[in-house]
C-alpha cells in the first residue's frame, strides 16, 4: 500500500468581498483586539458558502470549508466544478501563492504548478532566454534547464524562432513553449490548472499525452483542473467534484463526472429571484425571501416539461428570523394572464416553526394534468405577520407533447388540463 | 488508512495558516540562486531592448543632473562643496544617492509591481528585491566608471586628490546603503499591498530625503543646531564617507558608522519578517 503524497486536512479559505478600504482597517483592529485577549479572530466565525449567483449577507465567503482528502503517488487526479467553486483557491494554495484561513497541507516531493502557461515570460527576451527564466521561476536550477533545453525546444516545434523575442511569437507558439518548459520540470508532483483550452487540438492532444507519459512512466503525481470532462476521463484515475467550497464526491472519474453533469443541468435551470425588485403594494414584513426557483424534475434542458409527467417547483427560501407559521402560495397562469389555478402550501400541509436561514421547499402537483402550452408562475409567501414576499408571474414553463399526449388526444382539447376524473356505469332500472 | 499511520512520518512541506516571525526560510533563496542571477540579465536586457543609446544612459542621467545641480546650488545659490570642485562633489554624492534612491524605489513595488507572477507561482519572493539591489548595483559600477572619468579629467588639470585609506572603506559602504535602500523598500512593498497610503508617502519622501542628506551641501556647512537632526540620518555619515574615500574631503565618522550599520541590521531583520509574513497572504489583500 503506498502512503500519501499530498494531505489534506481541514482544509478553509475565507475571503472578503468587495473593496478593501477603510472598512478593513477597523475589522484589521477588532481582529488585532480579539486575538490581543487571546480570542478568536471574529471573522472567522461569520462567513457564508460560497454561492456566487445569489446576494449573502455577509462579506465574508468561504472560497473553501473544511476540505479533507488524501493522495497517493502517481495518482493522477482530475478537479472540477463549477466556475468559483473553490478549484483554482485549492491549486493556489497547493502551490503556495495564497495561503490556507485554517487546516493544513502535507506534501512530500517537489511541487511544479503550472497555474498559467509562461509565466513571468517577457515579452522582450528571445525564446531562449525565457525557457531559462521560466525555468528558474518555475524552480529549476540553470544546469537541469541546460540538459533538457534541446528536448523542451524540440517538444515545443519552434526551434527557427528561439533567438526571437517571444513577443514577435504567434500566441499558439507562445503556449507551445510556455507548456513545453513546465513538461519538462523535474518535480514530483504537477499541478495543472485549465491552461490547455489555449492551443490548437493537436497541441492538446500532445500536451494530454505529455502528462499522461511523466505519471505513468515516471511515477509522477498529477493534479488537473478542467471542464473538459473528456480530457479527464481519459487521463485521469480519480476525480475530485468540488461544489461551493466544498467536496461533493470524490472518485472514480466516470461516476463523478455523471454527478456533476446532472447538478450542474439543474443549475443552469435554476432561476435568481433574490435580484428581482419588489414592486408590491402589499406591505411587506421582508422576512422571508424568495432566492431561486428550478424544476424538480431535471432531465429536461429547459424550462419545459413533457405532457403528463409529474408537476414540481424547487423553490429557494432564505428566512431573516425563526418563523412560526409560513405559507406559500404558487399561481399558475395561462398564456393570457388568467389565473388558471392557485395553491397554498397549507392545502397539503402546514409550515410551522422554521428556524432562519436558507431552505429549500418542494411544491409539486402530482395530479395536474396541464396540456401542452405555456405557462407562468407566481409566488408569495404569508407567515404569522403578515406578508413577506410577492412575485407576481417570476417565470415561465412549457408543458410539451409527449408519447402520452397522442393517446390522450391533446391536439384536440380545449381548456387548459386535463381534469382527472372517474365514471362509473351501472344498468338502468327506470325502463325495467 | 490515516489511523495507522507512522507519526514520525516526514512530509518535504507543511503548508499551514500561520507562521511564526521567525520562519524566514533564507535557505530557500540558495536553492533559487539561479533564479536570482537570470533575473538580474533580464531587468539588465529588459531595460535597453529598442533603445539606441542603451547603457549609456546610466552616464547621461547623471550627467544632467550635476550639470544643473553645478549651475542651481553651485552658481546661484552659491553652496559651498568642501574645496572640491563642484561638478565632482555633485555627481560623487549623487552616485551614491542614486543607488540608494534606486534600490528603495525598484523594491517598493515588489508585491504590487509582481502580482500577476506572485499569483501563479511560488519561489522566495525576496529573489524579486534582490534581483534589483543587484542589477542596480551594476548600473552605479557604470556610474562609478564616470566619476573616475570626471576624476582623471580633473587630475590631468592640475587637481590634487587627497586620497587615503578610506578608500579601502568604500565597498563597505556602498553594502550598507545597499541594504538600507532593500530594508526600507521591502517595508514599505509589505506595508503598501493592504493599504496604498505608503507608496504616496514614498513619492515624495525620497525626494525630501534627499535634502536631509549632504548630497547638495557638505556636512560641514550645516550650522551646529541642525548638526544633530541631520545627523541622525544614517545617510549622512555613509554619503560623507564616501566622499571622504573617493574625493578625499568629507568626515570618517567611525562611531557614527557604526550606528548607521547597526539601524541598517535591524531594520533588515525586521523588513525581512514583516515581508515574509506578508507574502504568505498578500494576494488575497494585493
Amino acid at each position: 500500500m503506498s502512503s500519501p503524497v499530498i494531505k489534506v486536512e481541514n482544509l478553509s479559505k475565507q475571503y472578503r468581498l468587495g473593496q478593501v478600504g477603510t472598512g478593513s482597517l477597523s475589522h484589521d483592529i477588532n481582529r488585532l483586539w480579539h486575538r490581543a485577549r487571546g480570542k478568536e479572530d471574529p471573522y472567522l466565525k461569520i462567513g457564508e458558502e460560497n454561492k456566487r449567483d445569489t446576494k449573502g449577507s455577509s462579506d465574508y465567503v468561504w472560497a473553501l470549508k473544511d476540505i479533507n482528502f488524501d493522495i497517493e503517488q502517481g495518482d493522477r487526479v482530475g478537479i472540477i466544478g463549477r466556475n468559483g467553486a473553490g478549484k483554482s483557491t485549492l491549486l493556489k494554495i497547493l502551490s503556495r501563492t495564497t495561503s490556507p484561513t485554517t487546516g493544513s497541507v502535507k506534501i512530500k516531493g517537489r511541487v511544479a504548478s503550472l497555474l498559467e502557461v509562461g509565466t513571468g515570460f517577457h515579452p522582450d527576451l528571445s525564446g531562449r532566454d525565457n525557457i531559462f527564466l521560466n525555468g528558474a521561476i518555475l524552480g529549476m536550477s540553470k544546469r537541469d534547464i541546460k540538459s533538457r533545453f534541446d528536448e523542451i525546444v524540440d517538444f515545443a516545434g519552434v526551434e527557427r524562432y528561439i533567438d526571437t523575442p517571444v513577443k514577435r511569437y504567434s500566441s499558439g507558439m507562445y503556449v507551445r513553449l510556455a507548456f513545453a518548459v513546465a513538461a519538462h520540470l523535474e518535480s514530483d508532483i504537477l499541478i495543472v490548472d485549465e491552461v490547455l483550452a489555449v492551443g490548437d487540438a493537436e497541441f492538446q492532444k500532445k500536451c494530454l499525452g505529455k502528462m499522461g507519459e511523466v505519471s505513468k512512466g515516471q511515477g509522477k503525481t498529477v493534479l488537473f483542473v478542467s471542464h473538459n470532462m473528456e480530457a479527464i476521463l481519459r487521463l485521469c484515475q480519480k476525480c475530485l467534484y468540488l461544489h461551493n467550497g466544498a467536496i461533493k464526491c470524490i472518485g472514480s472519474p466516470s461516476i463523478t463526472i455523471e454527478n456533476y453533469l446532472k447538478t450542474s443541468k439543474k443549475q443552469d435551470l435554476t432561476i435568481n429571484l433574490s435580484l428581482i425588485n419588489r414592486t408590491s403594494e402589499i406591505i411587506l414584513q421582508k422576512r422571508a425571501y424568495f432566492q431561486t426557483i428550478s424544476l424538480g424534475n431535471i432531465d429536461s434542458e429547459a424550462w419545459t416539461i413533457k405532457y403528463g409527467n409529474p408537476i414540481s417547483f424547487e423553490l429557494g427560501v432564505l428566512l431573516r428570523d425563526n418563523i412560526q407559521s409560513l405559507e406559500i402560495g404558487l399561481a399558475i397562469y395561462n398564456n393570457n394572464d388568467f389565473e388558471i389555478a392557485s395553491s397554498l402550501s397549507s392545502d397539503a400541509e402546514k409550515i410551522e416553526n422554521l428556524i432562519s436561514g436558507n431552505h429549500v421547499i418542494t411544491y409539486s402537483f402530482p395530479e395536474l394534468v396541464l396540456l401542452p402550452g405555456t405557462y407562468k408562475i407566481g409566488l408569495g409567501i404569508r407567515s404569522e405577520r403578515g406578508f413577506e414576499d410577492y412575485l407576481p408571474q417570476v417565470c415561465q414553463f412549457e408543458i410539451i407533447v409527449s408519447e402520452y399526449s397522442a393517446v390522450d388526444h391533446t391536439n384536440t382539447r380545449k381548456g387548459v388540463l386535463v381534469p382527472k376524473n372517474q365514471i362509473t356505469i351501472e344498468p338502468s332500472k327506470i325502463h325495467d | 488508512m490515516n489511523t495507522l499511520q507512522n507519526p514520525a512520518e516526514t512530509w518535504d512541506m507543511v503548508i499551514e495558516p500561520k507562521t511564526s516571525w521567525f520562519d524566514l526560510r533564507l535557505n530557500e533563496l540558495w536553492q533559487y540562486r539561479d533564479l536570482l542571477f537570470i533575473m538580474v540579465k533580464r531587468d539588465f536586457i529588459a531595460a535597453y531592448k529598442q533603445t539606441i543609446l542603451g547603457p549609456i544612459w546610466h552616464f547621461l542621467q547623471p550627467l544632467f543632473t550635476t550639470i544643473v545641480f553645478v549651475i542651481v546650488f553651485g552658481r546661484i545659490a552659491r553652496i559651498p562643496t568642501d574645496n572640491v570642485p563642484a561638478p565632482l562633489f555633485y555627481l560623487c554624492g549623487l552616485t551614491l544617492w542614486n543607488y540608494f534612491s534606486a534600490c528603495l524605489n525598484g523594491t517598493s513595488n515588489t508585491f504590487i509591481a509582481n502580482a500577476g507572477i506572485f499569483g501563479k507561482v511560488y519561489f522566495p519572493r525576496l529573489i524579486i528585491p534582490l534581483s534589483v539591489v543587484i542589477s542596480n548595483a551594476i548600473k552605479l559600477g557604470i556610474q562609478l566608471l564616470l566619476l573616475i572619468a570626471m576624476m582623471a579629467y580633473y587630475a590631468a588639470s592640475g587637481y590634487q586628490f587627497n586620497i587615503g585609506l578610506t578608500l579601502l572603506w568604500v565597498p563597505v559602504l556602498i553594502l550598507i546603503v545597499a541594504l538600507l535602500g532593500l530594508a526600507l523598500g521591502i517595508l514599505i512593498s509589505a506595508l503598501t499591498t493592504k493599504y496604498r497610503d505608503m507608496s504616496v508617502l514614498m513619492g515624495f519622501g525620497v525626494q525630501l530625503l534627499m535634502y536631509a542628506t549632504p548630497v547638495i551641501y557638505p556636512l560641514s556647512y550645516i550650522p551646529e543646531k541642525y548638526k544633530t537632526i541631520i545627523g541622525l540620518n544614517p545617510l549622512t555619515w555613509l554619503t560623507e564617507a564616501f566622499r571622504k574615500g573617493i574625493l578625499g574631503e568629507g568626515v570618517l565618522n567611525l562611531p557614527m558608522l557604526g550606528y548607521a550599520a547597526g539601524i541598517t541590521i535591524i531594520l533588515l531583520l525586521a523588513s525581512i519578517m514583516v515581508f515574509s509574513k506578508v507574502e504568505k497572504s498578500f494576494m488575497d489583500t494585493v
